[in-house]
């Protein structure tokens, strides 16, 4: 490979050709404050707070997006660079909303964090805003434009990682606004709700759609019976919230701070995963055997649903049937449990933990009402749950370890690693092989499926019949995957994970969720796994109590009243 | 082919034409046919002949004659008296401004007498719609002796050794821009047309394109060809109807006369040309936006580099000239580069095209050579200010510009002597400004302008022009504060160091240069709440001189605020408590009473 070699504030540094100054500085200790900027997904030179002097330019050069060059001489530290730096951020900020105590991004917005670094101590610029007002359409996000700083991350991520393209610069100049096509409201629109423009928006002009206080008032009405369920991905990011290092396993803390909370049952997430995987192993069974459609897809991710019902809707047809496993859990909350525990549904309040924000849409579609209300009546995200515990004053770091409630809180190792792109054809493979030979994988492990790659193939021997899969991560890999199999490419099974890295990069995680803390969390979940005793979807005790006392076979009457569902094709536009 | 003893050249430029040319043409025409002329003498529309506020304008060949400022009436006459009998309409003739005399021919006409016209050869005197009349004025034979004697080296050398520079702003040397985009790897590689003229008062690229279209084809084959490309695009403003039909019409020719498409001149070279219309945002003029824009995307600049000649369209290798640019290619190979280089300065050589607007007698289209000193350009081919009014400012290069005081009257008009002067060449917009023009309004309404077209994609642009704007609006209302002056130099040097693009970069300039040079009148504006020129009306004051005031009471009546007070026959005063500014009473008092200060 060849190098290039610059000084940079009279360093020699010497680096890849094409490497940008900004990356050049960094890889020789210099920090260039940026904005905008995000590393191979937005490099757009927009905010202008990145800028550098470069001998012989005219002017400022904005050091994200001007590549090193041999003999180029840098320097980032001078009068008129901080002046400008500063002058461009004093910019921004007299077009922001001083709302900062109230804003639900304060204490981590990258806004905030600049001006202090930068030190901007007085506003001496004030005038006119642009004429926006926030956008509550969409049942999973809330758009707040007039936060908005135009830096576009969300519409690159948008664009180029989710190849969704819900959200562009509409309007020019002065009134320039990031939203759908034409400025229609964002529930309108073929948005996904995977919330990936959430993690990457440094203020809060898009953040998850508030429910707290729907929670708050179940759990302070004493007529309900509240039971919450937390999904796999929530137990190696929540800890961040309270300062841990991503990926730290805190099943037990979270399980404890729920009851804390004044949840009456604390359930589990993995225990429908277990099921999931039960109901969907035999899908896939049946449709091998039966000559049904194949491949198979997975369709517990409800991003990757709403994609495909507007993107490819003639495709519906290879979606298993299952119900995410948050839906699966509300059912039998309202129904299995309800019966069990002796408690009249309608009094049951199930809250969902989730990583998620698209669970918020999902939890509200017309199909997810089949215990005769509706399944799930709350979704929190990761980061809403966060909120509630510190407002409770919970310390949540310092909670001894507590146990799921049962039975809907028993689980194995393979419900665990659902939270991982990859995680869900694992556990899916150790049941399939074990109920097709009567043995036991070779290896639990299933490493070709593993890590952050966008799209992952192998072949997995299951005595003499070689099953084809596939895994993907992120919807633009999807269509990958899709288009393959549109030209005929065969697959037995597919998994595809709306979110980058699967549910541990859920739109609804702790800000920040960068590749490296997406790569510490999937890794805090195969830990997760390791630790468990059971490991297998099939081994879970609970689950076959489930079918011997309620659902009888998977796949039958009951399962498909309850567990199964279908879909609905949409539009493009 | 017919011979005629005389041609009628009608000018069908945009100007002519909505000062209803067209009614004259169908008037001479009928008048021709009804006197029996029909085949002694042929009407020609033609393209933008420079003078447009003399239109609708008609010239007379062989005999030279000049009329303007035509009714269908006169153009009776026309045929009557001098087509008829060979007595030249006097009434007709131009008289050039501060002289009591009527000239005859353009050969008198200062106007004509001094440009040299190279991009606008043939604007104004061939019908645009014929592809016959372009080749009978030498049109297509550059395109001929370039792919018969010349390989496509020989042809960037040409226009590098012309000295031919962008004549769209940037002033980058074109056979530069070539050789990078021949030598660049990848293909295909493209031509692209920047017609995308934007500035307000600059039209030139219009005319060329509505007078001479196939001149700006012909040129682009030939840069297809000099850099190994074999399609181009034309980026047309979509508020250019007639540009983009007459292009449309010089393309379907070119096609029917084997002058673009497959294997031209049998020279074993294929060159064809797209017209793609852009919705009129002033940015998508930045190359980068422009590309954006015909790629389908939104019309936005990004980084440079890699400039276009690396990476252009659809990340192809792409030269991209300007019109006016292009309409000097083929006469560069035709009488050589060193005909082209004779002209001009010594970094600025051949001819640029202005278009003169604003406070100035003779406002239209001229082309001069390089290094013409603005008093010529103003004076003597502008015919200097009207009403016996002071000159105060020029303001050169369009929103982007500068403005240039009387003191430097005599620099000679290149693209370095107006850099240091803190304008640019730009366009070639010039708007000539008089003692009544406020600086600081003026800056403001420049201002506003790149304000409303700014991209929005950088902060310092988007939100920095916005800021400005503010101040400046506060200032001319009469709310200027202390330190407002320092706070836009200091936004205007930061948005000038640091937006993304040439638009962003060069928006503050209008501040800049008029702080330069007048910046008394922001302080008189700040400090004073005065406006020396009189023109901000939030800061007059209105008076009633007593000696002039005969009391008709004509400004008590037309008051819409009722500050006028006065008894019949006695003079009148005015309260400026109740005293809206609006200045009804002194547009309307007849005596000239009523005094603003």
């Amino acid at each position: 490979m060849s190098t290039v070699t610059l000084t940079i504030d009279g360093k020699q540094v010497e680096v890849a050709a094409g490497t940008s100054v900004l990356e050049a500085a960094r890889l020789a200790g210099i920090k260039i404050p940026t904005l905008c900027f995000l590393k191979d997904l937005n490099e757009v030179g927009a905010c202008r707070v990145c800028l550098v002097e470069v001998q012989g330019a005219r002017a400022l050069q904005a050091s994200c997006v001007i590549p090193a060059a041999n003999g180029m001489a840098v320097r980032t530290n001078t009068p008129a660079v901080r002046r400008a730096r500063r002058l461009n951020l004093e910019l921004i900020m007299s077009n922001h909303p001083r709302e900062c105590l109230t804003c639900p991004r304060s204490t981590n917005c990258e806004l905030q964090q600049l001006a202090s670094e930068l030190g901007i101590s007085e506003l001496r610029f004030a005038g006119d805003l642009p004429p926006y007002e926030p956008d509550h359409s969409s049942l999973s996000l809330a758009r707040d434009p007039r936060k908005c700083i135009l830096c576009r991350r969300c519409v690159s991520v948008c664009e180029k990682v989710q190849q969704v393209h819900a959200i562009s610069p509409q309007e020019r100049g002065f009134n320039t606004v990031v939203a759908p096509a034409f400025c229609e409201p964002l529930g309108d629109v073929a948005c996904i709700n995977c919330g990936q423009c959430v993690l990457v928006c440094p203020t809060a002009a898009i953040h998850e759609k508030d429910q707290t206080a729907e929670v708050w008032a179940a759990l302070s009405d004493p007529g309900k019976h509240v039971v919450v369920q937390t999904a796999p991905a929530v137990r190696v990011s929540i800890g961040e919230i309270f300062g841990q290092e991503p990926g730290s396993v805190v099943t037990g803390q979270l399980v404890a701070a729920l009851r804390r909370l004044g949840f009456d049952k604390v359930f589990d997430t993995d225990f429908t995963a277990d099921l999931t995987i039960i109901e969907e192993g035999s899908e896939l069974l049946q449709r091998i055997k039966e000559g049904g459609r194949l491949p198979l897809i997975t369709s517990c991710s409800p991003g990757w649903i709403k994609f495909i019902e507007h993107f490819y809707p003639e495709m519906l047809a290879h979606l298993s049937t299952c119900k995410s496993p948050q839906q699966m859990f509300g059912a039998l909350a309202k129904t299995y449990y309800a019966e069990k525990a002796g408690l009249d549904p309608a009094d049951i309040f199930v809250v969902s933990i989730m990583p998620c924000t698209a669970k918020k849409y999902e939890a509200q579609r017309e199909e997810m009402r089949d215990s005769g209300y509706q399944d799930v009546d709350v979704v929190l995200t990761t980061r809403e749950l966060g909120k509630m515990l510190k407002e409770a004053g919970i310390e949540f770091s310092a909670l001894e370890e507590e146990e799921y409630d049962s039975p809907l809180g028993i689980s194995t190792g393979a419900g665990v690693i659902f939270g991982a792109t990859g995680g869900v054809m694992e556990a899916a493979l150790r049941t399939a092989y074990e109920l097709v030979t009567g043995e036991a994988l070779p290896s639990l492990d299933l490493h070709d499926v593993r890590g952050l790659e966008g799209v992952k193939e192998a072949s997995v021997d299951i005595k003499g019949t070689v099953l084809k899969v596939a895994v993907t991560n992120g919807l633009g890999n999807a269509r990958k995957i899709l288009d393959k199999v549109r030209n005929g490419e065969e697959y037995h099974f597919i998994e595809i994970m709306c979110c980058p890295g699967g549910c541990i990069g859920g739109g609804g995680q702790p800000i920040p969720t960068t590749t490296e803390i997406r790569a510490k969390r999937a890794a805090g979940a195969y830990r997760a796994d390791q630790a468990m005793v059971l490991r297998k979807s099939h081994e879970n005790p609970a689950v076959q109590e489930l079918y011997k006392e309620f659902l009888g076979q998977p796949l039958g009457h009951k399962s498909h009243e309850l567990l199964h569902t279908h879909y609905v094709p949409r539009s493009k536009f | 082919m017919e011979l005629y003893r005389s041609h009628v050249l009608v000018c069908a430029g945009a100007g002519c034409i909505s000062s209803a040319c067209k009614a004259v043409q169908s008037t001479l025409v009928d008048e021709i046919e009804k006197n029996g002329l029909a085949d002694e003498i042929k009407v020609v529309e033609t393209g933008c002949m420079g003078p447009c506020d003399l239109g609708p304008v008609v010239m007379v060949f062989p005999d030279g004659v000049f009329y303007q400022k035509l009714t269908p009436g006169d153009a009776t006459e026309i045929v009557t008296e001098h087509l008829l009998k060979g007595n030249v309409v006097e009434r007709l003739l131009h008289t050039p401004a501060g002289s009591q005399e009527k000239v005859k021919g353009i050969n008198q006409m200062e106007f004509f007498k001094r440009q040299t016209r190279i991009a606008l050869r043939n604007s104004g005197i061939i019908n645009p719609e014929s592809v016959e009349e372009y080749i009978a004025r030498d049109g297509y034979r550059a395109m001929g002796r370039v792919l018969s004697q010349m390989t496509p080296e020989q042809v960037v050398d040409a226009i590098k050794e012309s000295g031919l520079r962008g004549r769209g702003g940037a002033g980058f040397p074109t056979g530069l821009k070539w050789e990078f985009t021949a030598k660049a790897p990848g293909s295909p590689k493209y031509v692209v047309c920047n017609a995308d003229e934007g500035d307000p008062g600059a039209f030139m690229d219009r005319s060329i394109l509505e007078g001479d279209p196939h001149s700006v084809l012909e040129a682009m084959a030939i840069c297809g060809y000099a850099i190994g490309a074999n399609s181009g695009y034309i980026y047309v403003r979509a508020e250019y109807p007639l540009a983009v039909e007459r292009l449309e019409i010089a393309l379907q020719k070119a096609r029917e006369y084997g002058l673009l498409g497959d294997n031209i001149f049998g020279a074993g070279f294929s060159f064809d040309i797209e017209i793609r219309v852009g919705a009129g945002a002033f940015v998508c003029g930045e190359e980068t936006a422009l590309l954006a824009s015909i790629e389908g995307q939104r019309g936005e600049p990004r980084p440079k580099p890699p400039f276009p000649a690396q990476e252009g369209l659809w990340g192809k290798p792409t030269v991209i000239n300007n019109v006016e640019t292009l309409a000097c290619i083929a006469p560069i190979i035709l009488n050589g580069a060193p005909w082209f280089a004779a002209i001009g300065t010594e970094k600025s050589k051949g001819t640029k095209v202005f278009a003169l607007a604003g406070k100035i007698n003779n406002t239209g289209l001229v082309e001069v050579p390089m290094g013409t000193p603005l008093r010529e350009i103003i004076y003597d081919i502008g015919g200097g200010i009207p009403d016996g009014k002071q000159f105060k400012a020029v303001q050169t290069g369009g929103p982007s510009g500068g403005c240039i005081p009387a003191d430097y009257l005599d620099t000679p008009v290149d693209y370095e002597s107006l850099n240091k002067l803190g304008a640019i060449m730009g366009s070639g917009g010039m708007i000539i400004v008089d003692e009544d023009t406020c600086m600081v309004d003026l800056a403001k309404f420049f201002l506003e302008f790149v304000q409303e077209e700014s991209c929005g994609k950088c902060s310092p642009c988007r939100i920095g022009t916005k800021r400005m704007l503010e101040i400046m609006e506060r200032i001319t209302a009469g709310h200027g504060k202390e330190g407002d002056i320092e706070l836009l130099e200091e936004l205007s040097q930061g948005i000038k160091n640091s937006a993304l693009c040439g638009l962003g970069q060069t928006a503050p300039n209008p501040v800049l240069s008029t702080l330069q040079y007048f910046r008394s009148e922001y302080e008189a504006h700040v400090y004073d709440k005065k406006c020396p020129a009189g023109a901000c009306q939030a800061l007059l004051t209105y008076y009633i001189d007593a000696k002039a005031c005969n009391g008709c009471g004509l400004c008590r009546k037309i008051c819409p605020s009722g500050a006028v007070a006065g008894e019949k026959k006695k003079p009148h005063i005015i309260d400026m408590e109740i005293c809206i500014k609006c200045g009804t009473c002194k547009q309307k008092c007849k005596f000239n009473a009523i005094i603003t200060i």
